[in-house]
């Protein structure tokens, strides 16, 4: 395989990888406080479209990546408060999320059909294919590593960071002990949001430049799956993501290469059943962090 | 238990239907009396939303011209994210009973659900694209040869191509695309014989970005011409951002990609739509079975690139110009299939039967 | 001063009943002001999404016939979600039920009998079963949470019909479309009445909320199910079985989405597509709900839900009001009943300025486990 095949298709794994793993560091700071958002997709969507009108609308792609984050964080306001505050089933209200960004992004994004805009593109460019392979990338690339670091260092070695699993792992004890239960989970739930709005954009500012309906494919979906995949770990969500960038952009370039290896329906259902293998297999690990947060999804009223 | 249940919805909707029956009727009385002929009503049923800038997209446009054709002696109404199977279903109907006199169905899945309901209401002419079921004397079915676009695009990828290789983004294997394949490959090979074309299969119509990861994995192998038979114009941005070229799906995608987008294969329905819905204004409305293409109209190439050589420019409006005035089938013999076998012998040109049941592929196509 | 969430000793039979219609009013009204700010006409599209659909008689056998699938499956679904089981693979069981039916068509195309059609229901039922069977074992032998396996299951169950679609089960007279042969006469549901829509599908899903109404009330079965939902602890001291609560559960819920998986292939479909899965899985759990996970309120959610895809076809022809907003519209009922549902668990209640017997720990009051609602 020559240099230039090699960096082009490595650098298509990172451009498969990276919404992936910035919305599954959101969703997995949403899990460890003990929330269950499904409404990724949702959220995704609604960050993909404020994202490319903002950016078509100023010129300014970096703001475009700004108001997804803050649209990101404003809608999964309505989930935190339904679920938190009035306690709501948090499965429901996260399906009904997905619904609501489906649609809404769909009334917003009407005028913007059939237009494209400045993208987020690479900062520099290289004809070296080494420098091009390390430099070369949409600075979202650099960011969802970065924030990989940032949320295994939080989550591992920063007070906030432990509070909050204590928090996931035992509302009422960390209730007892005086923590905010609640506050803690309204922050996690609206960084979870901001980061599927960052995700989101990276599609209609990144990889596809513009905005249609439904842009992101279940891409939400797969990022759930991803958390789960990954055990909740941080480091393996990065691992995870570029490991099913690898296996989307591997089944491609082997088609692009004439090799028809395996039926498209198993690779396309591999993600989903790696996943439930993994859910049994980290079952039979010893306690301690393999599984999931113990009030994943259970909602919390502080008793006395 | 039934009974009970059946009766008193029976019950409820008779109700209902008193109630309400009076006052709409009314209102159609007072209507009429105050214009003079009634606009005829044309439904339209699309399978995307009309935002997808790529096959709903062109219907609607068609639609909208057809309005501005015909003016107020019609009058249009469509349903957009219908889903194949019982919801297309209920939705034709629902079109029927709310008083259109033609309804088109505008994608293959269709096809079942409106024979049903053209059967249930003889009064209402159906228009059904892209299928094959003719079903009865109140229904038509439409149809564009876009292969015939194909054979343009091929000549320019021939021409153009250093590489000699085309990355080809296919949806699903039926007759539409295979034949579509085919045709691109055997006008570029008119022009260099060694020219090959890699399809790769993403099994979906609307992925964007698996759209443009297929695109880049292509590109990343050599092809420096990319093509597909999908409705996002994701692969043209990946062939603008590597400098290869790229061709438009369904409409005008110029503003997606400047400099890759040579030409795009514009499916253009208002002609067909403007000529049915003044055949049931006259009276003169018949079933049919049509395939219309560039002789009709119905198959237009969107204004070439400035970046088109003029050799090229020239080649590929030849191969229009001469399939506008019936001159030029990309389908004639001798056609070799993959295993370089003739399929078609020398002279002989392949019957629209024959394509539109097309399950094999040409050679130097790669899938 | 302030205001301060206080339980109620038992859920309230009257908030029971008002929040959901406070939530379906909600909706509207948020909806309305939405759609005018967003340029289109507020008050006409819910007229025309909500109203318009129930004055025409055509139209009530459609919401029938769509409301058919919902309701079955959202009765199975609130059995579960009431012994806090959170099955969230209807659609992938759904999808199997009809896999399960279109196989035994496949089998039967050259025959005749009326058997075939029972033998396909049964088929598609037991499918359904054994997909949630899946999640089953997974949580009691291993602990894993069903919502996270059942979830990842619907992904691969669509996957298995597009496989099956393109090449095994792919009929070899359709030019090469995916999709199988037609069923034969002995393969599709009968019409209740010549001239309708209304196929036996319509009265099975009234005669199984009914039923699961009966059960859930009546019998000991729905007892186990209630009280394992309400407090696993006090479950166990009673004898029963969390683990047994889950199988059943969940072979009910994949059970009842199988039979409304097959119901609908052979019934409006006729025949398996790609297309086949449209959802009805994911608006299943709105239904349950919706219906306060109550069979008889899940027939009305059942109704309401499918007014809410006919009229937003309706709002389309009529008014050009897009696609989207009929998703709009579900998405802001759901989130108001969700958000009103807390009233029938708990009162609102100010808290007093001054120190009182039920507010001397500041305004903290005692609430009982946190099972009774999740």
């Amino acid at each position: 395989m020559s240099v230039q095949l090699t960096v082009a298709i490595m650098m298509t794994i990172a451009g498969a990888a990276t919404p992936l793993l910035i919305a599954a560091l959101g969703e997995l700071v949403v899990e460890k406080s003990g929330v269950l958002n499904l409404g990724v997709e949702g959220m995704m969507l609604i960050g993909a479209v404020a994202g490319f009108a903002v950016a078509y609308s100023t010129g300014v792609p970096t703001l475009g990546a700004i108001a997804a984050l803050i649209a990101g964080a404003l809608v999964s306001s309505v989930f935190a408060f339904l679920t938190l505050s009035l306690m709501a089933n948090q499965v429901a209200t996260g399906l009904a999320l997905t619904i609501f960004g489906t649609g809404v992004s769909a009334l917003i994004g009407a005028p913007f059909v059939g237009i494209t805009t400045s993208t987020l593109g690479p900062l520099f460019a290289f004809d070296n294919p080494l420098l091009r392979l390390l430099f070369g990338h949409s600075p979202l690339v650099y960011l969802g590593i970065a924030l990989t670091i940032a949320v295994w260092w939080f989550l591992k070695h920063s007070r906030p960071g432990l509070i909050l699993r204590a928090v996931g792992e035992s509302d009422d004890a960390a209730h007892a002990i005086g923590y905010p239960v609640l506050r803690i989970r309204y922050l996690a739930v609206l960084f979870g949001g901001a980061m599927a709005g960052l995700a989101g954009c990276y599609y209609s500012l990144v990889l596809t430049p513009m905005w249609a309906e439904r842009l992101t494919a279940g891409r939400g979906w797969i990022a759930i799956a991803l958390v789960v995949f990954a055990s909740w770990k941080p480091g393996r969500v990065l691992l995870g993501a570029y490991l099913f960038g690898l296996v989307i952009t591997m089944e491609l370039q082997a088609k692009a290469a004439g090799f028809n290896m395996f039926a498209p329906e198993f690779l396309a259902a591999l993600p989903y059943l790696a996943t439930v293998a993994v859910l049994a297999i980290i079952s039979f690990a010893p306690q301690g962090g393999a599984n999931a947060p113990a009030c994943l999804a259970k909602p919390f009223r502080a008793t006395a | 238990m039934f009974e009970i249940t059946k009766r008193r919805l029976l019950a409820a909707a008779s109700i209902a239907a008193i109630v309400f029956a009076v006052p709409s009727t009314m209102a159609q009385d007072s209507g009429e009396g105050a214009g003079g002929q009634e606009p005829v009503k044309a439904g339209f049923v699309y399978v995307g939303p009309v935002g997808d800038f790529g096959w709903t997209y062109a219907h609607d446009q068609a639609r909208q011209c057809m309005v501005e054709e015909l003016g107020d002696s019609v009058e249009t109404t469509f349903v957009e994210n219908v889903a194949e199977g019982p919801d297309a279903e209920r939705v034709i109907r629902q079109l029927a009973q709310d008083g259109a006199d033609i309804v088109f169905t505008t994608s293959f899945g269709f096809g079942n659900p409106t024979v049903k309901v053209a059967q249930q209401f003889p009064d209402v002419k159906f228009e059904h694209a892209t299928g094959f079921n003719p079903g009865g004397d109140n229904m038509a079915l439409y149809n564009a040869k876009f292969y015939q676009g194909r054979a343009v695009l091929g000549t320019i990828a021939g021409m153009m191509s250093d590489s000699g290789k085309a990355g080809y983004i296919a949806s699903f294997p039926i007759p539409e695309v295979v034949m579509g394949i085919n045709a691109f490959q055997l006008a570029a090979q008119k022009q260099d014989p060694e020219f090959t074309t890699q399809v790769v299969w993403v099994n979906s119509w609307y992925d964007p970005a698996k759209e443009a990861d297929a695109a880049n994995a292509l590109l990343s192998q050599g092809a420096d011409v990319i093509t597909q038979h999908t409705d996002s114009p994701a692969p043209l941005q990946a062939a603008e951002k590597a400098g290869a070229i790229a061709f438009g799906q369904a409409s005008d995608m110029t503003s997606f990609a400047p400099n890759a987008h040579m030409t795009a294969i514009i499916d253009e329905w208002c002609p067909y739509y403007t000529k049915r819905v003044q055949a049931v204004m006259d009276g003169t409305w018949e079933p049919g079975n049509v395939w219309l293409g560039m002789e009709d109209g119905e198959v237009v190439m969107s204004p070439f690139n400035d970046a088109m050589p003029d050799d090229v420019k020239a080649a590929a409006q030849k191969v229009y110009d001469d399939t506008k005035a019936g001159n030029y089938e990309v389908f004639t013999g001798p056609i070799r299939d993959q295993s370089g076998e003739i399929r078609v012998p020398e002279g002989e040109t392949m019957t629209e039967e024959e394509l539109l049941k097309m399950d094999w592929y040409v050679e130097g196509v790669q899938s | 001063m302030g205001w301060e969430l206080e339980p109620r000793g038992e859920a309230s039979r009257k908030a029971n009943l008002a929040a959901p219609v406070i939530a379906v009013f909600g909706a509207l009204v948020t909806g309305a002001i939405l759609f005018t700010f967003l340029g289109h006409n507020g008050l006409s599209a819910v007229y025309e999404i909500f109203i318009a659909p129930l004055t025409n008689t055509y139209r009530w056998q459609d919401l029938l016939v769509k409301a058919a699938p919902l309701a079955i499956i959202a009765t199975g679904l609130a059995i579960g979600f009431r012994a806090n089981v959170w099955n969230i693979g209807a659609e992938g069981q759904y999808i199997l039920g009809g896999l399960g039916g279109t196989w035994v068509a496949l089998q039967t195309l050259d025959m005749t009998g009326g058997w075939i059609l029972p033998a396909m229901i049964l088929m598609g039922m037991i499918w359904g079963a054994a997909y949630a069977a899946v999640p089953a074992i997974l949580k009691t032998k291993l602990g894993v949470n069903e919502i996270l396996s059942s979830l990842m299951l619907n992904y691969v169950a669509i996957q298995l019909l597009y496989y099956l679609m393109r090449a095994p089960w792919k009929d070899p007279m359709a030019f090469g479309f995916p999709q199988t042969a037609m069923f034969t006469s002995d393969q599709t549901l009968p019409m209740m009445a010549s001239g309708t829509l209304i196929h036996l599908g319509v009265p099975i899903a009234a005669a199984i909320a009914l039923t699961a109404w009966g059960v859930m009330t009546r019998t000991i079965v729905g007892f186990q199910v209630r009280s394992v939902g309400a407090s696993p602890k006090a479950a166990r001291f009673a004898g029963f079985s969390a683990s047994s609560t889950v199988w059943l559960a969940l072979l009910v819920g994949g059970g009842l989405a199988g039979l409304a998986g097959i119901l609908e292939a052979s019934g409006p479909f006729g025949q398996m597509v790609p297309q086949f899965p449209t959802g009805y899985g994911y608006t299943a759990i709105i239904v349950a709900f919706l219906g306060r996970l109550n069979p008889l309120g899940i027939l009305i959610a059942s109704f309401v839900l499918a007014l809410t895809y006919v009229g937003g076809e309706n709002a389309q022809t009529a008014i050009g009001l897009p696609n989207a907003a009929a998703g709009v519209f579900q998405a802001l009922m759901l989130f108001f009943l969700l958000g009103f549902d807390i009233l029938a668990s708990y009162r609102l209640k100010r808290t007093a300025p001054k120190p009182s017997p039920t507010a001397n720990t500041s305004g903290v009051t005692p609430v009982e486990a946190e099972g009774a609602r999740a």
